[in-house]
């Protein structure tokens, strides 16, 4: 059919930028773009009006100046002449701690909820709703601070641990739970523990390759091998073994009160922990309701059809209806593991040295560079939000159905 | 066949019995729902315990709370050493909680009666089913009022405001059969231009109508959360639509402005973005003009639910049957009217549970505002009262009044979002 007559081709008029739906599009971006450069002009000439009023220019020479204050968690050397630029490393890698901690943590909890939520036991799933529920419907930061007050008011002060009957023990005699924080055992790399180290490895690739070797057998063959033990046992008697041999290389540093706090072992803040629970807590809560809707969402037939070919139902849920699940699953787990990042940034109500604690805290207010110090901030933020994004769409490429 | 005749052949029907004791009523249900299995009776038998524990921890504390008390040593002297709450805090201070420990005690009843008014005048679209659609002026007119309520002053401001939006819609009605982007520009900078030029005739008449002004930095407490909920997800949601259907857009200037938008603050924490509020957004701004922080704050957290929306939006759009789009085509219906009648009905029926769950979190991160020093209800609790001589100390009590007043919000909006659904559901099931 071509009965459509071409346009009349008669000169070009002004009023077709507005009237003709072939310009009219160019009219429209062109006046969009010219308004948003507008926009731009005016907030930058006003920036530049602002700070030559003020004295001030925008330059990041300041990152080299000694930041002169002290950071109380320190994964990398930093004291108190360290440049700023340090001190933010230093957040930065505070802030990947408490994340990771975090992420870890609400993952085991989200899953084990959510797929208690759907357990024939009633009582069980009534506690995980009231959980999830809770959790969802109140602010984290209402969750880090009565986390954090719990840690710091409640606790014992280190001076309930003294003498013979004190008020408060310490657990297995190397755990102290105190309102300072919390001190832990804290593990000596003696000479040879690398080769412990590097034995473990090897033991995991090794286990890794026993669980091929198995299924591979079982597919060619058919021939079932127990899977569960021999892993186990690849996994731990070696380390064991070479961890003996070489007279135990690896020692532990355990906490003692002594004087007014405990000295020695690994020490970690009530700030770490309120922000670490809550923001896992919190998180969890949300990946319950993931993993339990990505579980319902397989269709029921799957079951069936499962049990009709006579799986048994652990095997059904193995084999049929997890990998059907992660599928539902797995996106927006990343993007909860993105917002659980992002919500560590609350770090600051707790005072947790994170990034934001540092270079949008105490550097920003010490140098008075508020602009540089949040465009910093923020680029970090979508640094690391672009990156986990592009690994998610990675992983939904390769996980898609291959249809043909 | 013989005729020795030993079999029997039942002539009557039996009495029906009564099904086994295991099989009936709660017995079965226990068997079932909680003893199924050994790992299942394991599992009930630790929840049982669980709950029992906090039973056992929470009621002689509720119960034997203290509800009138000037502090909490005297609280704990009217215990004398037995478990209890002081919820005399609540009490004593319920009104720093609610509206600041600024605000004029005389004048709660203008937050008060704005908070009422919220529920008359939103009733009209969120029950539109039951509401005559005529008192969807009175939705329209609400913002204006509660401004004037919250912050006093001449009834003109509002006035003026209402004014300039009203000619905002006017210009955009009257322009968006040529171009409906630009019809949302002109009507945009109609309203923008109104606004100004009556800026200047406001200020001779500020004494009509006026009720006495309060400060936005005397605001406070929860006040302050619910009027940053309500105001930044009822704006979010235009801005949201406009910025998903940008995205959708097949200009290329307009989709790229709008996605490096959206990725661009999706990407950052929102507490940033209030840093941004609070110490850099007055870089930008004219020298010598004087943005309150809430403005600002508003202006931010705005942008942050629009671009989180948008995603929602977007999502909505997507999944909307590509027939759709044709057939509004089909029918000779220009963009905005297709958009209007046929897309984003059935687009934004899908969104709702998504929208909903942006608006539940946007509403608890307003809690976020006590970062930067703004006093919400988590800021009122851990500046002045927590701070003050008299009630250092008591934290169960505060911080669970606050996180129940945010538990009875946010499940009281999603349960509505649910209901919602139901009433919009057109499958016949």
């Amino acid at each position: 059919m071509t009965t459509a007559t071409d346009p009349p081709k008669d000169s070009f008029h002004f009023k077709q930028l507005i009237y003709d739906t072939r310009y009219r599009s160019y009219t429209f971006q062109f006046i969009a773009l010219m308004l948003l450069i507008a926009l731009f002009a005016y907030l930058g000439g006003n920036l530049v009006q602002n700070l030559a009023d003020q004295g001030q220019n925008i330059a990041f020479g300041f990152l080299s100046e000694p930041a002169g204050y002290d950071i109380n968690q320190r994964p990398i050397a930093y004291d108190s002449q360290s440049p700023h630029l340090r001190a933010a490393l230093v957040g930065v890698l505070n802030t990947l701690i408490v994340a990771f901690l975090g992420c870890l943590t609400a993952t085991i909890l989200g899953v084990t909820a959510g797929i208690l939520r759907i357990s024939p036991n009633w009582l069980v799933r009534k506690l995980m709703a009231g959980y999830v529920e809770a959790f969802r419907n109140v602010p984290v930061l209402i969750w880090i601070l009565i986390i954090f007050t719990i840690m710091t008011a409640v606790m014992p002060p280190p001076s309930a641990f003294r003498g013979e009957d004190s008020a408060s023990g310490m657990l297995f005699g190397s755990f102290a739970f105190t309102n300072r924080g919390v001190y832990l055992p804290a593990p000596i790399w003696g000479p040879g523990s690398s080769v412990v180290g590097l034995t473990f490895l090897a033991s995991i690739f090794g286990a890794i390759y026993y669980r091929r070797y198995a299924t591979k057998l079982l597919y060619d063959t058919g021939k079932l091998l127990p899977m569960v033990w021999p892993a186990l046992v690849i996994l731990f008697v070696p380390t064991i073994l070479v961890y003996l041999i070489l007279g135990r290389p690896i020692t532990f540093d355990y906490p003692e009160l002594a004087g007014f706090n405990f000295q020695g072992g690994l020490h970690v803040r009530g700030s770490l922990i309120a922000l670490w629970l809550a923001l896992a807590v919190y998180t969890g809560a949300f990946i319950a309701e993931n993993v339990r809707a990505g579980i319902q969402a397989v269709d029921r037939g799957q079951t069936e059809a499962a049990a009709s070919l006579g799986l048994r139902p652990r095997r059904i849920m193995n084999l049929v209806i997890l990998p059907q699940a992660l599928r539902i699953i797995i996106p927006p787990l990343i993007s909860q593991y993105l917002n659980l990042t992002k919500n560590s940034s609350l770090a600051i109500a707790v005072g947790y040295m994170d990034v934001t604690g540092t270079l949008g805290g105490i550097t920003l207010n010490q140098t008075g560079r508020a602009i540089e110090c949040v465009l910093l901030l923020m680029l970090f933020y979508l640094a690391i939000s672009l990156a986990i994004s592009a690994i998610m769409n990675v992983y939904n490429n390769s996980i898609k159905l291959k249809e043909r | 066949m013989s005729q020795a005749d030993t079999s029997y052949v039942r002539k009557d029907m039996l009495p029906q019995a009564a099904p086994p004791v295991a099989e009936t009523g709660i017995v079965r249900w226990l068997r079932l729902n909680l003893f199924s299995s050994p790992a299942n009776s394991l599992l009930t038998l630790v929840s049982i315990y669980v709950v029992y524990q906090i039973v056992v921890a929470a009621t002689p504390w509720v119960l034997n709370g203290i509800w009138v008390s000037p502090s909490l040593t005297a609280c704990r002297e009217i215990l004398d050493g037995e478990v209890g709450a002081c919820f005399a805090v609540l009490t004593e201070r319920w009104n720093q909680l609610l509206f600041g420990f600024r605000y004029p005690t005389d004048l709660y009843w203008r937050p008060g009666l704005a908070f009422i008014l919220l529920f008359v005048c939103a009733a009209p679209l969120l029950f539109f089913k039951f509401v005559p659609s005529k008192f969807l002026v009175l939705t329209g007119l609400y913002p204006f009022v509660a401004y004037w309520l919250i912050w006093g002053g001449t009834i003109m401001i509002p006035v003026f405001a209402l004014l300039g939006a009203l000619l905002g819609m006017y210009v955009y009605k009257k322009t968006v059969f040529a171009s409906a982007g630009m019809a949302v520009i002109a009507g945009f900078a109609a309203a923008l231009i109104f606004w100004i030029l009556s800026g200047y005739i406001t200020g001779p008449m500020a004494n009509i109508l006026a009720l006495e002004p309060v400060q936005s930095r005397d605001l406070g407490g929860f006040m302050i959360n619910l009027m940053l909920g309500v105001v930044c997800i009822s704006l979010s949601v235009p801005f949201g639509i406009l910025l998903a259907l940008g995205r959708q857009s097949s200009m290329p200037i307009i989709k790229w402005i709008c996605v490096i938008f959206i990725e661009f603050i999706r990407g950052v924490p929102l507490i940033t973005l209030l840093f941004v509020a609070n110490v850099v957004l007055a870089y930008f701004l004219p020298p010598g003009s004087n943005f309150d922080l809430i403005l600002r704050v508003i202006i931010m957290i705005t942008m942050f639910a629009s671009a989180y929306i948008a995603e929602v939006i977007r999502g909505g759009l997507a999944a909307l049957p590509k027939g759709q789009y044709e057939a509004a085509d089909s029918l000779g219906l220009d963009y905005a009217q297709s958009m209007q009648f046929i897309i984003l009905p059935q687009a934004l029926k899908i969104s709702i549970p998504g929208i909903v769950n942006v608006a539940v979190g946007l509403f608890k991160d307003t809690t976020l505002v006590s970062v930067i020093s703004m006093f919400d209800i988590v800021g009122m609790i851990r500046g002045p009262i927590l701070a003050s001589s008299e009630w250092n100390g008591v934290y169960w009590e505060l911080f669970g009044f606050a996180a129940v007043l945010f538990f009875i919000t946010c499940y009281g909006i999603s349960q509505y979002s649910q209901w919602l659904e139901r009433q919009l559901q057109t499958d016949h099931r």
